[in-house]
Parts: C-alpha cells; sequence; structure tokens
C-alpha cells in the first residue's frame, strides 16, 4: 500500500523524534512508531485512509507510548529507567501524569534534540548521517546503504552499533548549549546535505526526485537557520538546497528521463524559491566567512542567473570551485570544477582536467563516469566514450538516470 | 549520572623521567585534574599503574589455573591508568575525558561502565 509508505516517509522522523522524548530510548520509540504503521497497514485497508493519515499515525504511537509509560510508573523497573535518554538535570517524566498530553506533543525542537543526538561527535561520520537519514529520514536501511555504496548488512550493523553505543553512554537528548553549538553543527549540516543529495538523486523508486526527502532536508534546514541565524554555513546550506530544488521541475522529461542542467527549460525553474536562494546567498556572504556550503550555493546562484545555458558566467563559476577546493579539497569537487572547465574552455581542456584526477579513488563514483563520457563523446572518441557510459550505468540503480545514459551512448556517432 | 572508565593509553616501552621539566608539568596537571574531580565529587576512583611487563595473566579452566608473565593483549599500546568518574551524561564525560587528556598529555579512552 503506497500510501501508507508516503505516510511513513512524511511522519516517521517527526514521530520518533518526539517518542524517544517520551520513552527515553530509541529502539522503543522505533518501535511504538512501527506498530502504529503497523496498526494502520492492518485497518487501513477495512476503514480506507484516515483524512489525517500523519495526524492518526502520531496519536496512535502516542497513546502506544502513554501505556507503556503507564505500565512503567506501576512497576519498579529500574532497568528502563537506568538507561534514559534525557535532559541532564531534569528528570524525563511528570510523575503524577499531569501534564501527559503536553508531554507527548510533538514539538520541533524534538527534531533538532534528535539531530544533534544522531551527528554526536562521539559517533563516526558514517554512523552519524547513517542515523540521520534512519530516524529523522525516515530511510530504510536497505536505502542508506546504497546512498554509502556499501552492503545492507554491514549499514545494518553500523546503525545497530551507533544507537547502542549513544545508549550505553547515556548520550543526553538535548539541543547543545550556545558554546557547544558551532562544533556540533558542522556534523549537522552534513547529515542534512547527504538527505537533500539522497532526494535530488534518488537511488531507488521510479522517480528521479524523492520531492519529500528534498522538503524534508529543506525543513530540518529551515528549523536550523532559525535556531542559528547567525550561522553562514547554515544560511548557506538552506540557500543551496533551494537553489539545487528550485530547478526540480524541469530535471525530469515527461517520460522520467533526466534533463541536464545545459538542456533545462528554465523558465520552468521556480522564481520564488529563487529568490529566496539569491538573497540567503548574499546575507551569509555579507559576513565574509565564506564556506564550503555559502559557496556552493553561491554557484547555484550563478547558474540561476543565466537566463540560458550558453549565458552561464563559467569564469565566475571556476573561481567558485578553485576557492572550494581550497577549503574542502576532495576528488568530487575537483570533477565538478572539471565540468566547469570544460564548458568555459572546452571539452579538452575539461577532459585534461579529469586526466589530472585520481581515478582510483573516483572509480565507484557515477557522475565520475558519466562526465568523462560526456566529454569523450564531444571531442569525437567514441569507443572510450562507449566504455566510459557502460561504466556509468554499471553503477546506476535509478531508472530515470539509466534512461538518460542509454539515450546518450545510442547517441554516439 | 552515570560511571565512565577513562584509561590512559601509551606504548609498552613508555618510560617517564619524572626529573624533567615536562614530567613534573605532567605531574601538577594531573593533580591539578585530579582536584578538580574530587572538588566537584565527580571522582570515583584513580590510579596509576606499573609498567605492562610486571603483569601476570591468570586463567581458570576447568579447575585448573594457568598462569602467564606479561600483559594479556599482546599489543604495542597498554593502559597506564585510569580514572573512574561519574557524570550526569556522555558529554560531561567527554568533558571530563578532554580535560584528563590535556592533564596527562595521551589519548584517553572513554568507556561507560555498566549499571546496576
Amino acid at each position: 500500500m503506497s500510501e501508507l509508505a508516503d505516510v511513513f516517509r512524511r511522519e516517521a522522523g517527526r514521530c520518533v523524534a518526539t517518542m524517544i522524548r517520551v520513552l527515553g530510548d530509541i529502539d522503543l520509540a522505533e518501535d511504538a512508531v512501527a506498530e502504529a504503521f503497523t496498526l494502520a497497514a492492518e485497518r487501513w485497508p477495512t476503514t480506507g485512509i484516515p483524512p489525517n493519515p500523519g495526524g492518526w499515525i502520531t496519536t496512535t504511537a502516542r497513546n502506544r507510548a502513554i501505556d507503556r509509560l503507564r505500565r512503567e510508573s506501576t512497576r519498579p523497573d529500574r532497568h528502563l529507567a537506568a538507561h534514559r535518554l534525557h535532559e541532564t538535570g531534569s528528570d524525563a517524566m511528570d510523575p503524577d501524569f499531569r501534564d501527559l498530553d503536553a508531554f507527548v506533543d510533538v514539538v520541533p525542537d524534538d527534531q533538532l534534540r534528535l539531530m544533534f543526538l544522531c551527528c554526536h561527535p562521539a559517533l563516526a561520520a558514517d554512523a552519524q548521517v547513517a542515523l540521520t537519514l534512519r530516524l529523522l529520514g525516515g530511510l530504510d536501511t536497505d536505502e542508506i546503504a546504497r546512498a554509502f555504496l556499501v552492503p545492507e548488512a554491514t549499514m545494518a550493523q553500523r546503525i545497530v552499533r551507533a544507537k547502542r553505543k549513544l545508549r550505553d553512554n547515556h548520550a543526553a537528548y538535548r539541543i547543545p548549549s550556545a558554546a557547544e553549538l558551532p562544533d556540533r553543527l558542522h556534523a549537522v549540516l552534513a547529515a542534512i546535505s547527504l538527505v537533500f543529495t539522497e532526494g535530488h538523486t534518488a537511488t531507488s523508486g521510479d522517480g528521479l526526485i524523492r520531492a519529500d526527502l528534498c522538503a524534508e532536508a529543506i525543513r530540518l534546514g529551515r528549523v536550523l537557520v532559525e535556531l542559528m541565524p547567525d550561522e553562514p554555513e547554515a544560511v548557506g546550506l538552506l540557500a543551496l538546497m533551494l537553489l539545487s530544488d528550485a530547478r526540480r521541475p524541469a530535471r525530469v522529461a515527461p517520460d522520467g528521463s533526466m534533463v541536464r542542467l545545459a538542456d533545462q527549460d528554465r523558465t520552468q525553474w521556480d522564481t520564488a524559491l529563487i529568490a529566496e536562494g539569491h538573497s540567503l546567498v548574499r546575507a551569509c556572504l555579507r559576513r565574509h566567512h565564506p564556506g564550503p556550503f555559502q559557496i556552493q550555493a553561491a554557484i547555484a546562484a550563478v547558474h540561476a542567473d543565466a537566463p540560458d545555458a550558453a549565458s552561464t558566467d563559467w569564469s565566475q563559476i571556476v573561481a567558485l570551485y578553485d576557492l572550494l577546493l581550497v577549503l574542502r579539497p576532495n576528488p568530487v569537487v575537483a570533477l565538478n570544477r572539471a565540468i566547469a572547465v570544460a564548458e568555459l574552455r572546452g571539452a579538452f581542456d575539461g577532459l585534461a582536467v579529469l586526466a589530472e584526477l585520481d581515478a582510483d579513488q573516483l572509480a565507484a563514483y557515477q557522475p565520475y563516469h558519466a562526465t568523462r563520457a560526456d566529454l569523450l563523446g564531444r571531442v569525437g572518441r567514441n569507443d572510450e566514450a562507449r566504455t566510459a557510459y557502460d561504466r556509468a550505468l554499471e553503477l546506476t540503480t535509478n531508472p530515470a538516470g539509466r534512461r538518460f545514459l542509454q539515450d546518450r551512448r545510442a547517441r554516439l556517432a | 549520572m552515570a560511571q565512565y572508565l577513562l584509561s590512559v593509553w601509551h606504548d609498552e616501552d613508555y618510560v617517564v623521567d619524572f626529573s624533567s621539566d615536562e614530567a613534573q608539568r605532567m605531574v601538577a596537571a594531573v593533580g591539578a585534574f585530579n582536584e578538580e574531580l574530587q572538588s566537584t565529587g565527580a571522582w570515583v576512583f584513580a590510579g596509576g599503574l606499573h609498567p605492562a611487563s610486571s603483569a601476570t595473566v591468570v586463567r581458570s579452566v576447568d579447575g585448573q589455573v594457568s598462569m602467564t608473565d606479561g600483559p594479556y593483549a599482546e599489543s604495542k599500546e597498554q593502559m597506564g591508568g585510569f580514572w573512574v568518574v561519574e557524570a550526569a551524561d556522555l558529554d560531561s564525560a567527554l568533558e571530563w575525558a578532554r580535560k584528563g587528556a590535556a592533564a596527562c598529555g595521551g589519548p584517553v579512552e572513554l568507556r561507560p561502565l555498566q549499571g546496576e
């Protein structure tokens, strides 16, 4: 029942975040929310989907949580209480349950608490992002595994270990203090960015884009900016996501295939999102504290400024990539710089820049092979281009992406 | 409140020359850290260990006791000392670990103790 899956996507993270506060345990919270979805799967086929399915799930999970808390409060079960994630210095629960309804209300702060918990610096970066996608993004372990290019069993173990570590170490369920916030922020930004990327180029599903994941990442980005209006990188990330999301209507053709940036009908771009993204880019760059997300947002803003691909200010884009490479030297940034160089100075120069990259590091990175195939095709090295397209196709699970590459390959002379 | 083990690790052949200025600074810093733990009530127990070469491993299998000379882990890195501290949560414990690592000048492993 795909409606149920849609509701799950929209509501799971929100529900789990609140249930963790209510129940003081990640697994118990996931159980309560899963139980609610199981109940929905049983009932909805006969009763029909309720008018507000998300509200139904939240209420049901809340009721399960309340039942559990009442049962716990009547027996001296110290074991559960001992492992609670809690706000330091305050007891998790009013013993009289007078404010129980208010206590289990879904509040936005819960998701922030969960963001900082998932991205705790005591966890490895890959575990932080995996937990964020699982608990806040509502992704399956299988989907997260594919986003990270690791086997599903590896990812399942990574998530279980991360949850166990947080529980065994008595990690607090709270928003870091003002003094801690800057240090804790970077991992959160990286995780949100990855949720957006996963939504922007989904590895599964029929459509190229899972708009709900993008919307979720943008929502989390907005909450962060509200909390930290003086943090230019948080603003930069939000701007980047808005400017990327603005292109969504033009990224997929009616037949479901991907449309490259150069070929997109720019009249379909969302002008309201672009305007908001632009003003955010200007606002954060004024602070003269550039960071990777701000620079990527500035690059997206330069693209958004051009009424068509030919009039893009590629020299400015190459300059921004040069700056980004200094701040964040990595092969993916270098690949994007090579693409910009190819636009500014031609495919020969682009291929020359590509040739300097570490091909081993990029061997499993689909865009590297897709880019190489395109540039090789443009300079007429068609046999090599076909081989590169084949490699790119091996790494592409998304049906729309596969159709695009097959079409490009077939057009080679 | 929960208890955490903060263990200090260094190479098995680690030797401190206590007459050196560096060692004197370390001793003073660890002393100050211990005092802070005690004055805030976080102190549970602590101790420095003799070199790992002084260790004996005892095994009991089906009532048969055997002993081997030397540390259990055949590792270049050995535990040189430890603190057990009481802290409200992971972040507080990590802050103690940070201060402990700064005081003793070596890596500190933080690990939670099981509750009762």
